[in-house]
């Protein structure tokens, strides 16, 4: 051994959920799609306008959750991946007239490739040193997006308004509905891509690396690949979310992406519960609601009252809603035996 | 003789999993023990359930007191000193601040000076390497530290948790002379615990035998040695 | 060459800032191995702390006095409370909790004490140093301060009981309580010590930067910044990071084009995250050794 070495033995720093537990059962599952397709035709369009930002921010703590809960990698910068998904859409529809529908999957690629590309400099860092990398890039982000070089298509610090679509063959719905099913669609095909990347030969790599990294790479894992792998994958679905984010709220503007954006995604996660992909609706509807609900408690204290709630949430279910669930599935258990 | 440590009924807990089923044992005074067993059997969770490492239920007692719900720091502040498997060096420290954690508790600083010097004697490699980083130590010299850095405690009872492991047979043929020595001299009771049966019954008073979270056999060392059973499933004659 | 060494002059000085934040982090790093987001809040309060206590009339080296005890105190109180409940939740909801922590104690501060600017006093008068156009009293001070509590931090871990118990803690906590010592209360007293120090920091600071709930925002991340690059278990690599990032800030600003205000705080995270990418346990750090096995 050579001098003055810190020998370290780490646990996983990543609570490990194991591959069974990574998704809810059918019947539940079911259920749950039962209800976000139903859920729109007795609300309000400006409910449905919410619901469709909890499916987008959903996918954002999605993508979090593939990166961190399965290939344990931390990372702080998912506004920046989402802001450049937002911006793709919005410039391809406004500049170039594409329709929305096309823009996505361009999001998607761009930044899959961006992600893959940041990737690579990550992989010499871990733990702390990934966090401050990738903050830095969440803070860099709304100031490159303000720089006067680019403004011809950025529009700069006011950014660009996006165009809302209609409803396609003319169906009778209004804007919001039909952009909340177009959004539902597209939530469900990244959530069952998820849940197969997870499951196959890549998310196993992906857990191998989180829990052992050089077990993993002594077992032939191409640890650097599949660690691009997975930040392209969640920068990826990431800016689709972002594309669909600039859709609905029909602009797109620098400092709406912030660190502050990434910090909430995180938080998603963790009360979602981290890894368990399902939890990230959860997670989601924490960061949409809980905000609004401690503003109503108190106008003047809402940034305490949100963090006593959140401190509520992390005492009571430290695992996050993954913990809720398990419990509920004993309980189901055991009345099931009676 | 009333024992020093009594265990009595002992189940221990991973999580769900149990993995002691009742164990029963004392020490006396001054004894020298070893409980022996295969790898899985459960020696390193009976050690870590005297600590309050693990989850366990039962009564241990020592000298009388219940250990039950107290700390591991709080267990250890009562003299009793247990070298973990693996050794729990400090690694980034130097041999010296090892030794001094191992006083670390105590208020007597002359009597602690004078204890780091009884151990240079009882072991002189580490009076050698005193200024070096502990984690470059060989794994002999380490264990050694580690010995000594439980005896910095002047405790009543030292546990050991398979101190010959990956050590080379000389090595460990000195650490046990030494191991004695401490056990006659200065009084320590010592429980070790071991997968290497020859040199542990050599070496030790008393021997238990663990399976599976049970003590299947118990007696002096040289009647387990002799024992039929024994000799064919540890000692491999 | 003449501005470039007033630039690097300059940037020492605003460094000493980030340096004397840097070892708060540092602190609470070696109490419980991760960074503690909400640092910078707990510095920020207990510096409106010592304000609100000098606007009662109190002298400033009193009130100085009444807020270090008042912050340890206070950083032992948090641990035990809000913390000590999370210690065997995961790590990230550790993280989640220190995020819970920065919004409580920013809103509050917000409420008792708005978020109007304010001026904060100093001890060492704002004249210029020994006639320098670019260090004054002040910023000499800060460093003085900064580089008197390393040396403090140094001969407390180095030379005394309660120092090599900590780091004991910290580097084995199994081990630790092997030899009797109580890990629990080890991470209360490295919280407490973080606490002290950061509104130290914050005291310094707030002269150059003024008084408001959002001061510490920018400096806790070049803080951290300072940490890292000097390696996390370091003092004295979180000084000499300090005094790095506040020149590399200062250099970014002067001859990188195009970079105005806005883009200072990523290029320095950038070029310090470059040094890291070279050096991945920083420049004072001990390279970590994995153990692919116990």
């Amino acid at each position: 051994m050579t001098a003055a070495q810190e020998v370290v033995t780490e646990a996983p720093v990543i609570d490990a959920v194991p591959k069974r537990a990574m998704t809810l059962g059918y019947g539940t599952s079911l259920v749950v799609l039962g209800l976000l397709v139903v859920a729109p035709l007795f609300v309000k369009n400006f409910i449905v306008f919410q619901l469709t930002m909890l499916l987008i921010y959903a996918l954002a703590v999605l993508a979090l959750n593939i990166l961190t809960g399965g290939s344990g990698q931390f990372s702080l910068g998912q506004s920046a991946f989402y802001a450049v998904g937002a911006y793709t859409s919005a410039i391809l529809m406004e500049h170039a007239g594409m329709n929305y529908a096309l823009t996505l999957p361009i999001a998607g690629l761009i930044c899959f490739g961006f992600g893959f590309l940041f990737g690579q400099p990550a992989l010499r860092l871990s733990g702390v040193y990934l966090a401050l990398a990738t903050f830095a890039l969440a803070t860099a982000m709304p100031q490159l997006l303000k720089l006067g070089y680019f403004e011809h298509w950025t529009g700069g610090v006011q950014g660009l308004v996006v165009t809302k679509p209609d409803a396609p063959f003319g169906l009778p719905m209004s804007q919001d509905m039909w952009l909340y099913y177009f959004t539902l669609a597209v939530t469900i095909a990244i959530y069952i891509f998820s849940v197969n990347l997870l499951k196959s030969r890549s998310g196993r790599a992906f857990m191998a690396i989180r829990d052992n990294e050089i077990a993993a790479s002594a077992m032939g894992i191409d640890v650097s690949l599949y660690k691009t792998l997975a930040f392209g994958v969640s920068a990826g679905i990431t800016g689709v979310a972002g594309g669909l984010g600039a859709i609905a709220v029909q602009f797109v503007a620098p400092d709406g992406y912030t660190i502050v954006l990434s910090i909430s995604l995180f938080l998603g996660m963790v009360v979602g519960g981290v890894g368990w992909l399902p939890g990230s609706i959860v997670g989601s509807a924490f960061i949409i609601f809980v905000p609004n609900i401690a503003e109503g408690i108190s106008k003047g204290l809402s940034g305490a009252v949100f963090g006593v709630l959140l401190f509520l949430v992390i005492f009571l279910v430290p695992h996050g809603a993954r913990q809720v669930a398990i419990v509920a599935q004993q309980l189901i258990g055991k009345l099931k035996k009676n | 003789m009333t024992a020093m440590l009594n265990v009595k009924d002992l189940r221990a807990y991973y999580g769900q999993v149990q993995a002691l089923h009742g164990l029963e044992f004392a020490l006396n005074e001054g004894s020298l023990t070893t409980l022996l067993g295969a790898n899985g059997a459960g020696k390193t969770t009976t050690l870590r359930a005297i600590c309050n490492m693990v989850r366990s239920t039962g009564a241990i007692e020592f000298d009388g007191a219940p250990l039950t719900g107290r700390s591991t720091e709080n267990i250890v502040r009562l003299g009793i000193a247990h070298v973990p498997q693996g050794r729990g060096t400090f690694t980034t420290m130097t041999v010296e601040e090892n030794l001094q954690l191992g006083a670390i508790t105590r208020n007597d600083k002359a009597g602690v000076i004078s204890d780091i010097e009884r151990m240079y004697d009882h072991f002189p490699v580490l009076k050698e390497r005193h200024t070096q980083q502990a984690g470059t130590l060989s794994g002999g010299e380490q264990q050694m530290l580690a010995v000594a850095r439980a005896l910095m405690l002047r405790p009543r009872l030292m546990l050991l948790d398979e101190p010959s492991f990956g050590l080379a047979p000389l090595i460990v043929r000195d650490l046990f002379k030494i191991l004695g020595k401490i056990n006659r001299e200065d009084k320590v009771t010592i429980l070790v615990v071991e997968q290497n049966a020859q040199l542990a019954l050599e070496l030790a008073d008393k021997a238990y035998v663990i399976e599976t979270g049970r003590i299947v056999m118990s007696g002096s060392a040289a009647e387990i040695a002799n024992n039929e059973d024994v000799r064919k499933s540890y000692l491999g004659y | 060459m003449e501005l470039f060494t007033n630039q690097v002059l300059a940037g020492i000085a605003t460094g000493a800032i980030y340096a004397c934040m840097a070892l708060a982090v540092v602190m609470i790093y070696q109490a419980i191995d991760h960074l503690n987001f909400a640092q910078g809040e707990m510095a920020m309060f207990s510096t409106f702390v010592s304000w609100q206590l000098m606007q009662w009339g109190v002298p400033y080296w009193g009130a100085f006095l009444i807020t270090l005890v008042f912050s340890f105190a206070g950083g032992i109180a948090i641990e035990r409370l809000l913390f000590k409940p999370l210690a065997k939740a995961p790590i990230l909801t550790n993280v989640a909790g220190f995020i819970a922590l920065y919004a409580i104690i920013n809103s509050v501060a917000g409420l008792i004490w708005d978020f109007t600017i304010k001026q904060f006093p100093t001890p060492f008068g704002s004249s210029s140093f020994l006639g320098s156009q670019l260090i004054s009293t002040h910023q000499a001070g800060m460093i003085g301060v900064t580089l008197g509590l390393l040396v403090l931090l140094y001969f407390f871990f180095q030379f005394t009981r309660m120092g090599l118990a900590m780091r004991a803690a910290a580097s084995l906590p199994e081990s630790a309580r092997l030899v009797g010592i109580n890990t629990s209360w080890m991470i209360a007293l490295g919280w407490g010590m973080a606490a002290a120090i950061g509104s130290i920091a914050g005291i310094l600071i707030a002269p150059v930067v003024f008084l408001e709930p959002n001061m510490m925002g920018g400096v806790l991340i070049y803080g951290f910044a300072a940490a890292v690059l000097g390696g996390l278990t370091s003092p004295l690599g979180a000084v000499v990071g300090g005094f790095l990032v506040g020149v590399f800030e200062n250099l970014a600003g002067t001859y990188i084009p195009g970079v105005g205000n806005e883009l200072k705080l990523p290029i320095a995270l950038a070029l310090i995250i470059t040094v890291l990418v070279v050096t991945p346990a920083g420049l004072f750090g001990r390279p970590i050794v994995k153990r692919v096995w116990t």
